[in-house]
């Protein structure tokens, strides 16, 4: 008998996929759709103090291996916000807060009022490639990253993930950082930095200019820092990237991953995704005698298997 | 990107672009509509097929740097995305208002090529701002027109009129676009005369494929899930004529 089931920094899941912030999350009836598709969780689209709009369009560009975007972190406000979280707790599954800020204390205060607003947890969206003056301009410093995780747990109860930036020399430093703030766990990936340019119009196709790759492309990048910030922390890590299948959720298990999570597949393969790559993983376990998704986090890992 | 191959003024305040290449577009579809350095939106496809085209209102900037481009120059445009109108039964309505005619008149193009009978209600500002009525009354469409202003036809709502051209009639089904408020009491007729119906919503886009959430409404999404859905679909939405996303994504009133 195989079990789906997954404890994280103290949420229960039901299974390990997760919505990625960002995706189908800017008002809760969508959430809910997606908590209904099968998600094991959802991370809400990243929110701030104040209502923003987020970059001109174009926004998105589709490419052969994924996405590139640079919506800019469009959000009404924690304030208006509140009502959709509660609306996406209609899912019964735990909703995780996706909040950025200008300044530690404004990251910190928006733990606190999400997790106010019903949110079974944080995460802290230290690594948006395209947003000026947020995400990833912040957290690409392990001393900004261990203070602004120091804050953000002594300002709220629920359990804090840390959403860490891929471009940057050392996401392990990161993660380590992470952890010494008090971080109860890590999310790995967030979009690489990238651009895409029109030859006929001979400019950026972004409005942003700059945004950020997701999707199949960016996998074995993720891979690769699950697999090293699971070296290099004890606490749980939260695989994101490029997952379309159960064997693209098994490899980032593997990788040290205690559950994954999935945005632009999302796009690509409709909500049914989470019950798809859930199939597979149960099939996966059961061809290979595994029971638990615990006993395959981290086989990858020399001495581990 | 594509080059322009003719760009046209339809009435005082719309305009119609028509590219050289060839777009397989079913009519309720549209495409992202690129004006390099200045902004990415939605617009419907107007002509399918060969020479495709759009047909659009001048609105805020973007529009405005659109209606500027010559032939020759060149644009981008991705897509055609979305659901589009399915064709079905022999004796149809057509309901469209001000710029809805851009999706319902390829639609009554392709309704008279199954040599189905047609009646339209087009409503518009005025006599002047009638969309491609020329074009759907040589396509064999019975046109009923409404103005705001009375300036041609009944003078009112385009849906009072749809209303008493509905009557007794045994039709098979509607099919409509425009303001959402129009939409919403096409929807009480369908529904009263029990007569199948579809109709496009328009909703602020930013991606256009389904990412975004920024057409949410009531957790379906404008863009990939319509923008054309069924009165039962339509009758599940209850942000329909009352509430849409702003660019911050917040609730504001339509």
């Amino acid at each position: 008998m195989t079990h789906l089931e997954v404890e994280v920094c103290g949420l229960r899941l039901k299974n390990p996929t997760m919505l990625a912030s960002g995706v189908f999350d800017e008002t809760g009836k969508s959430m809910l759709a997606v908590a209904k598709a099968g998600a094991g969780a959802i991370v809400t689209k990243s929110i701030g103090m104040e209502p923003r709009p987020g970059h001109p369009n174009p926004s998105v560009v589709e490419l052969e291996h994924g996405l590139l975007n640079a919506m800019g972190l469009p959000n009404p406000g924690i304030k208006l916000y509140a009502s959709e979280i509660k609306e996406a707790k209609k899912g019964g599954v735990p909703v995780i807060g996706s909040v950025f800020g200008g300044t530690e204390e404004e990251i910190a205060e928006l733990a606190r009022l999400v997790v106010e607003a019903g949110a079974d947890a944080v995460e802290l969206n230290l690594s948006c490639p395209h947003a000026k003056g947020y995400g990833a301009e912040i957290g690409s410093s392990p001393e900004a990253v261990e203070s602004i995780c120091k804050l953000a747990k002594r300002r709220t109860k629920g359990p804090v993930f840390a959403k860490l930036t891929p471009n940057t020399p050392s996401i392990a430093d990161l993660a380590r950082a992470a952890e010494r703030g008090g971080a109860d766990g890590i999310v790995a990936i967030n979009t690489l930095k990238g651009m895409a340019i029109d030859t006929d119009a001979k400019m950026p196709i972004l409005g942003n200019k700059i945004g950020g790759l997701s999707g199949p492309a960016v996998k074995p990048v993720g891979v690769r820092c699950v697999f090293e910030i699971y070296e290099a922390v004890r606490i749980p890590v939260v695989g994101v990237g490029g997952i379309v299948t159960g064997r693209d959720a098994i490899e980032y298990i593997m990788a040290g991953a205690s559950a994954v999570q999935i945005g632009t597949a999302v796009w690509s393969e409709g909500p049914i995704v989470f019950s798809k790559v859930c199939k597979e993983i149960s099939k996966f376990m059961k061809d290979n005698q595994y029971q638990t998704v615990k006993e395959i986090v981290g086989v990858a890992h020399p001495g581990k298997r | 990107m594509l080059k322009i191959k003719e760009h046209t003024s339809e009435t005082p305040s719309t305009k119609t672009i028509r590219f050289y290449e060839w777009l397989d577009a079913v009519p309720g579809q549209f495409v992202m509509v690129w004006v390099p350095g200045v902004d990415e939106f939605p617009m419907s496809v107007s002509y399918s097929g060969n020479s495709f085209g759009i047909t659009y209102q001048i609105v805020g900037d973007g529009t405005r740097a659109l209606s500027e481009k010559k032939p020759g120059e060149r644009i981008g445009i991705r897509g055609p995305y979305g659901r589009g109108f399915s064709l079905s039964g022999k004796r149809l309505l057509f309901v469209a208002g001000g710029l809805g005619m851009a999706p319902i008149a390829p639609l009554i193009d392709q309704a008279a090529s199954r040599g189905c009978s047609i009646d339209l209600v087009i409503g518009a500002r005025s006599a002047k701002e009638l969309l491609f009525e020329r074009r759907v009354t040589r396509a064999g469409a019975k046109v009923h027109i409404s103005t705001d202003d009375g300036t041609k036809g009944f003078k009112g709502f385009a849906s009072d009129l749809a209303d008493s051209v509905v009557g007794n009639r045994r039709l098979s089904h509607i099919f409509t676009c425009g303001p959402e408020k129009m939409i919403v009491k096409v929807m009480d007729i369908a529904t009263r005369k029990r007569i199948p119906m579809q109709a496009s919503l328009e909703r602020m886009m930013k991606c256009g494929i389904g990412v975004c959430d920024s057409c949410a409404i009531d957790g379906r999404h404008v863009c990939r899930d319509g923008p054309v859905f069924s009165l039962k679909e339509l009758k599940s939405f209850d942000d329909l004529g009352r509430t849409k996303l702003d660019q911050a994504g917040r609730k504001v009133p339509i």
